[in-house]
């Protein structure tokens, strides 16, 4: 069996400085009207302005090297400042993708080129990315992937497309998982690459598919004939399946995946603590202790990160968790306060507790569906 | 963990793997006393961990204690070490010389007011101390009573009363001890105050429960995880079926979240019982249990549910432990009053302490 234990992480009185600072900055852009907390703002809340603002300030890139822009802090230290940007519900989907996971992609395996050419322009909040995964006929079974490019001279050229790619139509590259080889079916993981897609590139077509509430962040994007320059390889040719399966501790283990609903839960506390009902309040105290809980093992799985150590089966336990956390929020607070759920309500928890609802189908299907999820979990339990 | 914690782990490993075994188990709920468990234990040092050695304890830290307590939730050891252990840390904490022998403690609220009037020659006692674990094993039990013009803590022998055996859903020892209007002579008084005394050992107690739950969550999984591979039903294994891995999948979170959840209530009880934090652990492992023991029995199917096989050892054990040292509700209750008390600037604030 896999281990399933997790390191004992005191934050430090450095960490709590860094704390201090960031939840100082969030505030005074709330009170300024700058930025408008809401739900599920890292898939969400887009502020272009926003994220150059972070970047100004060193928030962005923070554990990348000096040389390519970033700020030699620790994992802890962006655990920290990501977290508060989360809680507060703060704009941040621009550069989330960017930050968390072509970051560290690129510098595991991107040529120095690409290092110096996109990590200080991503830390700086100017240059934003996509992931490319899923495909029409490519969900959960990712390794049925489709899109091809095929080689010639100087570089590459890529058909196919890609669904429900996030921030695509904002996003200034995305770093597209592909066949470069025809698929073999006996090793359906083999012969697959990463290549970085400039979305502005001809041939390149981003259509909008429209969330069930009417907003646009998903989308579709389509490649015809879509030329890519060798240098705009990542990492090896047929490599791409394990690369890409290296980012997923990053992409499953941190606070996005049990904080989305967060606002909501503050404005019930901040409600039933106005009312006084401590009665009510306890009804509340499981979820707090589970988010606690969650929290800590997250914080944990940082700290492992930062050690080189890639822990993928806690990683997938604490999605599959803390998905089913944020979807609960919502289910408790209704109960709780009375209220009017509408998108549009000037009222902060009606309008928290409508995007607490019709976002949470999403919150267990992006980035590994739960069934995915469990089969991976189980599969490490009895360790085959 | 440091090399010395590392080493008293692998002693205590090896003792339970070949003490404890299911027939020990077994035997002590007939009534049966652990003696040859409880002596290797103690001939190894394991019982006054957590005590300075100034005070006859060995040396060791609480963080010691619980990797210990810990291992005996997982292998289901049926003696009173945790008692002991909370009995000797409120001793030391009194500055009293602690035991290496079996020692209870009375829950806090149980004691049903015991009420004691000094004589010339000792202490006429009467009243009841409820359910406490293990009492009749026990060489000396710690309980709170009153005089008439203090509060004060009781150390005395259980012999001194009348014991009413009982036991709790695992057949662990719960017994009755009754005193009615009896002169003792054997026994030590200590006045204190009552509202220290209790919080202290509401606080080590649902520690030491929620380190023992961790450990049997643990066993829980590592039982489940084992029969998946060797069972067969319709030409394949369990574990190749979807719906029995999800389910091995969720208790497998609940196992690691008791574990994280556990980690850090040791954590805040070393930097000084703080409440809150050990309040959500209690809730969360409080939880798991009441997830995790069916999945496990689901799993397992029928075979489970027998008595033949471990796996009750364990879940009955964790059955009885959540309700010990507070409910989900009264945890609920407390840190609901912590955040009237301390969320003025908000829940993210008060949940990150900072």
């Amino acid at each position: 069996m896999k281990s399933l234990q997790l390191p004992v992480v005191e934050l430090s009185e450095e960490i709590r400085k860094v704390r201090r600072e960031i939840r100082e900055f969030i505030f005074q852009e709330l009170e300024k009207g700058t930025i408008q907390p809401r739900c599920d703002s890292w898939l969400s809340g887009y502020s272009a302005e926003f994220s150059r603002m972070l970047g100004e300030r060193g928030w962005i890139g923070m554990t990348w090297p000096k040389r390519y822009g970033g700020h030699e802090r620790s994992s802890i230290e962006r655990y920290v400042v990501i977290e508060e940007l989360l809680a507060a519900g703060a704009p941040v989907s621009a550069h989330w993708i960017a930050d968390r996971q072509t970051g560290p992609l690129l510098l595991k395996f991107g040529t120095e080129h690409q290092k110096e050419f996109f990590l200080p322009q991503i830390a700086k909040g100017e240059c934003f990315f996509a992931i490319g995964l899923s495909e029409p006929n490519a969900g959960s079974d990712l390794a049925a992937v489709s899109s091809r490019a095929v080689k010639v001279e100087g570089g590459w050229v890529l058909n196919g497309s890609k669904t429900w790619t996030s921030g695509a139509h904002h996003a200034h590259y995305m770093i597209t998982l592909c066949r470069t080889s025809p698929m073999n079916p006996e090793k359906r993981h083999e012969g697959m690459s990463q290549l970085l897609v400039d979305l502005a590139a001809p041939g390149v077509t981003i259509r909008p598919i429209e969330l069930m509430t009417g907003e646009h962040h998903f989308n579709e994007v389509f490649f015809d004939n879509v030329f890519i320059p060798d240098e705009m390889v990542v990492g090896q040719i047929g490599n791409g399946w394990k690369q890409g399966m290296a980012e997923l501790a990053y992409e499953r283990s941190g606070p996005e995946r049990f904080l989305s609903t967060f606002p909501l839960l503050e404005e019930l506390l901040r409600a039933l603590r106005e009312k006084g009902d401590k009665r009510l309040i306890a009804q509340v105290s499981p979820m707090l202790s589970r988010l606690w809980t969650l929290r800590q093992m997250s914080i944990g799985i940082a700290n492992m990160l930062e050690q080189g150590v890639t822990p993928d089966l806690v990683a997938a336990l604490v999605k599959d968790m803390g998905t089913k956390f944020e979807q609960q929020v919502a289910e408790v607070a209704r109960l709780l306060v009375a209220c009017s759920p509408s998108i549009t309500s000037s009222s902060q928890f009606d309008k928290f507790m409508a995007e607490s609802i019709l976002h949470s189908p999403g919150f267990t299907l992006r980035g590994g569906t739960t069934e995915i999820l469990r089969g991976i979990v189980a599969k490490g339990v009895i360790g085959q | 963990m440091n090399d010395i914690t590392q080493m008293l782990m692998q002693s205590t490993t090896k003792i339970l793997k070949d003490v404890c075994t299911k027939e020990l188990v077994n035997e002590s709920e007939q009534g049966i006393w652990a003696a040859k468990l409880w002596c290797t234990l103690a001939d190894s040092g394991m019982i006054t961990v957590g005590v300075p050695e100034e005070l006859g304890g060995n040396g060791c830290s609480y963080l010691d204690a619980f990797s210990i307590l810990r291992l005996a939730g997982k292998y289901s050891a049926p003696v009173p070490l945790a008692e002991t252990f909370l009995g000797n840390w409120l001793l030391a904490d009194l500055g009293e010389q602690v035991f290496d022998e079996p020692i209870t403690v009375a829950y806090p609220g149980s004691e049903n007011g015991v009420y004691l009037q000094k004589q010339e020659d000792g202490w006429v006692i009467s009243g009841k101390a409820n359910f406490v674990p293990w009492a009749r094993f026990a060489k000396r039990m710690i309980m709170l009573g009153r005089t008439d013009s203090e509060d004060v803590l009781v150390l005395i022998s259980p012999e001194q009363g009348r014991i009413e055996h009982g036991k709790n859903l695992a057949g662990e020892a719960r017994d009755n001890v009754i005193f009615e209007d009896r002169l003792v002579k054997e026994c030590r008084v200590i006045p204190v105050d009552a509202k220290t005394v209790v919080n202290k050992l509401l606080y080590s107690g649902a520690v030491a429960r929620i380190v023992m739950m961790a450990g049997a969550l643990e066993r829980l999984l590592e039982l489940c995880a084992t029969y998946v591979t060797e069972r067969t039903q319709f030409g394949k294994p369990l574990h190749r079926f979807q719906a029995v891995q999800h389910q091995l999948a969720l208790l497998a979170g609940e196992s690691a979240a008791a574990s994280t959840a556990a980690d850090y209530a040791v954590q805040a009880f070393q930097n000084g019982f703080l409440s809150q934090e050990i309040a959500m652990s209690k809730i969360k492992i409080n939880e798991a249990v009441g997830a995790a023991s069916p999945m496990a029995h689901q799993i397992h199917g029928a075979i489970g549910f027998t008595y033949e096989h471990t796996l009750h050892q364990t879940t009955r054990r964790l059955w009885s432990w959540r309700d010990e040292f507070g409910t989900e509700t009264e945890w609920s209750e407390k840190l609901a009053e912590e955040y009237m008390e301390n969320g003025r600037d908000g829940l993210w604030p008060f949940l990150t302490r900072s």
